[in-house]
């Protein structure tokens, strides 16, 4: 199977192809946010060296969400175009499974986190199943979410599987010493090399999911945002009290 | 010679828009999902919305654009799209979208100017128009008196120094209680009213004769609307409503008529959304015939907000030689003539 995979959900973009079990290029560029001008660049660039063919790909796999709304929008957007013109399905892989998924093979729960602002992260919390040690098993769904909140939850899970958790992510570096203060299982933060989004890791898991017929069409594909607009939020508060 | 077919796209507001066009002037399709019942619910056009459902909807509205076309992505010569100027959010859905469309069907990219689209509206079903022609150009979001030189050429000889006229409209509206949007709304009511009950003022820029000011009106009328809430006048909605919108159309053909007079053109156009005002094209065409000028307007579907107007600008930059290449982004504060 042939995928092209991308990532503009945060900081980081990143764009890979993948064919047939092996990832042929990744380019990851975690440097500034201006995914619109240097995304689909990356992406020409991996498949010029790679000298791949659009036309053989089955499949987009992208990083579906939480992240940046600006962010989500130029990979959802870019993914439904090349989707379109090649007449393919897109894979959502949402955000958090994708970075949870760098720690294939560990014991430890994982727990990536994005900075979601206003005192809030962005999150999940997995683990790899004990019996294979690969298949991803996902213990907290991806929502936004108080960051302290969720060390204690990540905690928990940790001690009832009697293991540690490895915290990884932008949100991971901005609570960096709230983490530090709450935990109260063993834990680590991850080296930078496993820190951010990686579009080869949405293409790696963007195949498995594809077999598990979570695929969709370029048109039904729309990011997972976690949040309502502002004035959505405003004008449902409203609501609310005047129904009260 | 061989046809030129440029699949448009345009959001750079709250119209998800796609259009395939023929050697710039002939529209194949032109395909408009509003937003605009969603927007209401907010009292105007919430950005953050906008590009959600400019996301939800974008694969929908082109692949219907080539079906009502009967035209195939691979016969199109070019992918023309607004990258500006608009609401950036808005702007990145169509710019992301039509990049990837490009990049996987290897088209060529075409980045085309939202008021150089509404400008060369008026190409459309009109063969005969060719530059050197003023414009003005009147939306929500922008008032241009333009003096289009050749195709993709502009020299700007007035523009608004705060609200665009149709930002006039939205807030007068929303001060008598019409509601959004505005200017369909006026343009209805006005028919029961007296344009000459009440006098606002025809602001004048002291330094330019060709710039506009609006905000001097709109705060005129909700001066006027106070001080008859203070005396418990009754306000009359329609005549307020007239009065208004003939300021705002006074102004808008005196500039037009001193630029005709100065540069001595025998044909004239107007463009964008507010130009789909019937009172305005109606005081146009009269004032123009009375000189003796060739008035053109874009039928009212091409003035809103749509992407034939697009592919009508996107053809003239793509037949000399113009292209964007995948790093093209959103651009909010375009300016015109700029690339």
């Amino acid at each position: 199977m042939k995928i092209i995979a991308i990532d503009s959900t945060g900081m980081t973009a990143s764009a890979a192809i993948y064919c047939d079990g092996r990832l042929s290029g990744v380019y990851s560029i975690n440097h500034k946010k201006t995914h619109s001008e240097t995304l689909l660049p990356m992406l020409d660039e991996v498949k010029r060296m790679t000298e791949f063919d659009l036309g053989q790909a089955d499949a987009i796999a992208v990083a579906a969400g939480p992240g940046s709304f600006t962010g989500l929008r130029i990979g959802a957007a870019t993914a439904k175009g090349m989707a379109e013109a090649l007449g393919i399905p897109i894979i959502p892989v949402p955000t958090l499974d994708a970075m949870a998924y760098q720690f294939c093979g560990t014991d430890k729960v994982v727990c990536p986190m994005m900075d979601a602002r206003h005192a809030q992260v962005y999150s999940g919390i997995y683990a790899f199943d004990k019996s294979d040690g690969v298949t991803l098993e996902i213990i907290n769904e991806s929502k936004a979410v108080d960051a302290g909140e969720q060390v204690g939850k990540a905690c928990e899970a940790a001690k009832q599987r009697n293991c540690g958790i490895v915290f990884l992510g932008d949100g991971a570096d901005a609570y960096r010493e709230l983490i530090k203060e709450k935990a109260d299982a063993p834990y680590i933060f991850a080296p930078a090399h496993r820190n951010t989004q990686d579009a080869g890791c949405v293409a790696v898991l963007g195949e498995i999911y594809f077999g598990q017929g979570r695929s969709v069409s370029a048109d039904a594909f729309v990011p997972e945002y976690l949040r309502p607009s502002q004035a959505e939020r405003v004008r449902n508060e409203k609501a609310d009290d005047a129904g009260t | 010679m061989k046809d030129t077919l440029i699949l448009a796209i345009e959001s750079s507001c709250d119209e998800t828009a796609a259009a395939v066009v023929k050697n710039g002037r002939t529209v194949l399709s032109n395909v408009i999902s509003s937003q605009i019942d969603i927007h209401t619910l907010y009292g105007g056009v919430v950005p953050e919305i906008a590009s959600r459902k400019h996301t939800e909807r974008v694969n929908q509205v082109v692949s219907e654009g080539l079906k009502q076309a009967g035209v195939r992505l691979q016969d199109v010569d070019a992918i023309a799209v607004t990258y500006g100027p608009g609401l950036v959010g808005a702007l990145l859905v169509g710019v992301s979208f039509a990049k990837g469309l490009a990049f996987a069907s290897g088209k060529p990219l075409v980045g085309v100017h939202h008021i150089e689209g509404h400008i060369c509206a008026n190409f459309i079903d009109h063969p005969e128009l060719e530059p050197p022609f003023p414009c003005l150009v009147v939306s929500g979001g922008h008032t241009h008196l333009v003096r289009v030189l050749d195709y993709g050429k502009y020299e700007i000889l007035g523009r608004t120094r705060d609200d665009a006229a149709g930002e006039a409209f939205d807030k007068v509206a929303r001060a008598i209680g019409l509601g959004y949007p505005g200017g369909p709304k006026i343009d209805k009511v006005s028919d029961e009213g007296d344009p000459d009950a009440i006098v606002f003022p025809r602001a004048k820029v002291g330094d330019s004769v060709y710039d506009f000011s609006f905000s001097g009106l709109k705060s005129a009328v909700l001066n006027y609307l106070n001080s008859c809430k203070m005396q418990g006048i009754e306000v009359n909605r329609a005549d307020v409503a007239a009065s208004f919108q003939k300021a705002v159309v006074d102004v808008l053909t005196d500039h037009a008529m001193t630029a005709l007079d100065e540069g001595g053109e025998k044909v004239f156009a107007i463009a964008g959304g507010v130009a789909s005002n019937r009172h305005l094209r109606t005081a146009f065409e009269e004032k123009c015939n009375a000189r003796g000028i060739k008035f053109y307007r874009p039928a009212p579907i091409f003035c809103t907000d749509n992407a034939a107007m697009i592919g009508a600008a996107g053809y003239y930059e793509f037949m000399k030689g113009v292209r964007s290449d995948y790093s093209l982004n959103a651009v909010p504060n375009l300016k015109l003539g700029e690339r």
